[in-house]
């Protein structure tokens, strides 16, 4: 009987010993948070895990009807529709260049790629305290000062929201890299004879032989890199963050639904209840977003 | 970290929020970690060597050199129990409220609170009975906040508080007098800002976040009134937010500064004619500036206007999960009742704090002249703390008001109004569930 449950050589009780810790590990710090969270958004949780005090959908309508969560999520849909564009086309204006290099391909493949080894901490904080900061002596500044402008305090502006100048130029510098290897890597994929035979029918180089080989022929790449893009613009949380926020906390704008949550659930606060029917909002817009890019984009349908 | 409390002691200068930050998700792991093993700071069983409980007490990260050796040498000294001092970097309200959660949190704590849902959440003791044959020597406006129904929950340590530091000689270069009103501020501060030098400094933020309602005890109101209701939906909030907003935006306030307001260094460099910061940086500028310096409380905005200083205390309290919470009572009330010397030393020899009692306040000579006199002064005659029912969200709802006027040019009145119903709508929260349990 034992025997019967090992399985033949052994391979069932294998099968537990290399998958059991995984999925023990995913049950402990995956499933059963994402449970618990589920359910303390239907209680009044304030400083505990364990509230008694069933609530229904209050949580959901209280945070529904906050407009500092609404607004939140509008902070974050001009954030995701203006950086996954911007950084899909330097990344992909990027590898175009890279790709067309004979001379030291490598070293500029590596430089451009250098800066997604630094994290979204540090490369904040050289943003905030260096380049962008809103004394004469910062970079930017002292710039402006030598065409005679008076300092701006990037992070502290509303009208106009400079804010923003600092908080896409950080993620563009940290991410551009990355994508254009995706992308590089894709061009390489792309047939020689295909330019040949372009060539031979006479399309003429530059735009024409863009249009409508490399672009075309790029497709897969182009949908993993914007569903990259996307999924990585909805975990916005570090830079902003590490910029704007103050010892008191954060100013009302640029404040994306993370770092809202952030506040109302892990601050002072400690309203659970709250941050987890917050959580479950965002993870179900997410859910959809996902599934209409997938229908959109044709994900997981054969490839013709 | 948005504090109910108006102030609080900067954990370590030279530190910025990024490694604060850094080394609390650090910590964070490392409490997270012990509470998964055995090592949970409460030594090796739950009792010492003689029978005698072992206490854990945890402090954040004071960033005054030596405050660590002498908090620890102060739980040595203890007899009745073996106490195993923590000291906490990083984002300690985060790390305790998480803590408090499990059942290896601190059994004697120190807290920027206890907050109000800590204390209706039932997380920490009472301590009434301990502090009740001194109660009337704490200074009344801190042990405020700690109070509850009539019951005391935190035993204050030192009081913390902010006030506006200017140098004389650029005030006297510009011909400028001390400002006494939020008029006279504004014109002060266009009048010292030069193309090097701006005229104040109130955060990076515009001040929103260290001012909170600091404008509005100045204009004569209160955040929540004594019967718990909003103290300040009158007319004279929304025209001391505008005086704010017009600093703003005369350009007179420095913004972007490397270091936040916390930190002495923007008004020490001469980036700014006058700071706004607390009194923990007074030693740090009396260094670099020596007697060219003066302190005020902020000035009195409108008619029935009145100068105004934050003022708050850490607090010590025991932890309702604590295994051994008489012992734990016994010690905070050994150390921040009787221990008076003890208490002298904490506020004086390291930071510099004004005890939280009256007594001893008045004893400490390094508060009997000079700014800190006036510090002393302000804080007696024109502190206020955050009250125990301003809860976080309504901390929030007002700070993001006062950007919006700050920085945004918002109509004052319209975000007053929505900051009064948010607030109005939490009291009623609080005081519904105060009636309940």
């Amino acid at each position: 009987m034992p025997s019967r449950l090992l399985g033949p050589q052994n391979r069932y009780l294998w099968f537990w010993v290399f998958t059991g810790p995984f999925v023990v590990g995913l049950g402990v710090f995956v499933y059963v948070p994402l449970l618990w969270s589920l359910a303390l958004s239907f209680f009044d949780a304030r400083n505990t895990v364990t509230p008694t005090h069933f609530v229904g959908l209050s949580n959901y309508t209280s945070v529904l009807g906050d407009s500092a969560f609404t607004s939140s999520l509008a902070t974050f849909a001009v954030f995701c529709l203006f950086i996954v564009p911007a950084t899909y086309a330097l990344s992909l204006a990027l590898a175009l260049m890279v790709n067309r290099l004979r001379l030291a391909r490598a070293f500029f493949r590596s430089v451009f790629f250098l800066p997604t080894a630094c994290s979204y901490v540090v490369a904040s904080v050289i943003w905030k305290l260096s380049l962008f900061n809103g004394v004469r002596f910062g970079l930017a500044n002292t710039v402006l000062r030598w065409f005679g402008q008076d300092p701006v305090a990037w992070l502290s502006t509303s009208h106009p929201p400079w804010y923003w100048l600092v908080i896409v130029t950080v993620r563009l510098w940290l991410q551009a890299g990355f994508y254009m290897v995706l992308i590089l890597a894709g061009l390489q994929r792309i047939p020689r004879a295909l330019y040949e035979a372009a060539a031979v029918d006479g399309a003429r180089p530059g735009w024409q032989v863009f249009r409508h080989i490399t672009f075309p022929q790029l497709r897969a790449t182009s949908v993993a890199v914007v569903l990259l893009l996307v999924i990585n613009a909805f975990q916005a949380f570090d830079e902003f963050y590490n910029l704007l926020s103050t010892a008191r906390g954060y100013p009302p704008y640029a404040r994306p639904p993370l770092v809202y949550l952030y506040y109302v659930a892990l601050g002072q606060g400690q309203d659970l209840g709250i941050g987890s029917a917050g959580a479950v909002v965002l993870a179900l817009i997410i859910a959809l977003v996902t599934v209409v890019q997938a229908r959109w984009f044709g994900l997981g349908r054969k490839e013709e | 970290m948005t504090t109910s409390e108006p102030t609080e002691p900067i954990p370590a200068p030279t530190f910025s929020r990024r490694r604060l930050f850094t080394l609390g998700a650090g910590a964070a792991l490392t409490a997270a970690l012990a509470a998964c093993g055995s090592n949970t700071g409460r030594g090796s069983g739950s009792s010492g060597g003689h029978g005698a409980p072992v206490l854990s007490q945890w402090y954040h990260q004071y960033g005054e050199a030596g405050t660590e050796q002498a908090v620890k040498r102060y739980a040595a000294a203890y007899t009745e129990a073996r106490v195993s001092v923590q000291w906490r970097p990083g984002d300690y309200d985060r790390q305790t409220a998480a803590a408090l959660l499990t059942d290896a949190g601190p059994d004697v704590f120190e807290v920027n609170g206890p907050t109000l849902d800590q204390i209706q959440g039932h997380q920490v003791v009472d301590l009434t009975h301990e502090i009740a044959a001194v109660r009337p020597d704490f200074n009344a406006a801190v042990l405020a906040p700690k109070t509850y129904r009539g019951k005391v929950y935190g035993i204050p340590q030192t009081i913390d508080m902010q006030m506006l530091y200017y140098r004389k000689s650029l005030l006297t270069a510009a011909g400028v007098r001390p400002p006494r009103t939020l008029h006279e501020l504004v014109d002060a501060a266009h009048r010292l800002t030069t193309r090097n030098v701006k005229g104040l400094f109130l955060g990076n933020d515009g001040g929103a976040g260290v001012l909170g309602g600091t404008p509005l005890f100045a204009a004569g109101l209160e955040l929540v009134t004594a019967d718990g209701r909003v103290g300040f939906d009158d007319p004279a909030a929304a025209a001391a937010l505008a005086g704010l907003h017009t600093l703003y935006a005369n350009k007179s306030l420095l913004l972007g500064a490397p270091a936040d307001w916390a930190d002495p260094s923007a008004f020490t460099q001469g980036l700014t004619a006058m700071q706004w910061t607390g009194l923990w940086a007074m030693p740090q500028i009396k260094k670099a500036l020596g007697d060219d310096f003066g302190v005020l409380p902020f000035p009195a905005a409108g008619n029935h206007g009145r100068p105004a200083v934050p003022v708050g205390a850490y607090a010590t309290a025991v932890s309702a999960r604590s295994k051994h919470v008489d012992a734990a009572k016994a010690y905070a009330k050994w150390l921040w009742v009787d221990r008076t010397d003890d208490q002298q030393d904490f506020a004086l020899s390291y930071g510099f704090h004004i005890p939280a009692r009256v007594s001893l306040a008045k004893k400490a000579a390094k508060l009997r002249t000079g700014p800190a006199a006036d510090a002393v002064g302000f804080a007696t005659d024109h502190g206020h703390a955050s009250p125990l029912l301003w809860t976080p969200k309504s901390q929030t709802a007002l700070q993001d008001a006062l950007t919006r006027i700050i920085q945004g040019g918002a109509d004052p009145s319209a975000q007053l109004k929505s900051v009064v119903s948010t607030v109005g709508s939490e009291l009623s929260r609080v005081l519904k569930k105060s009636g309940k349990g």
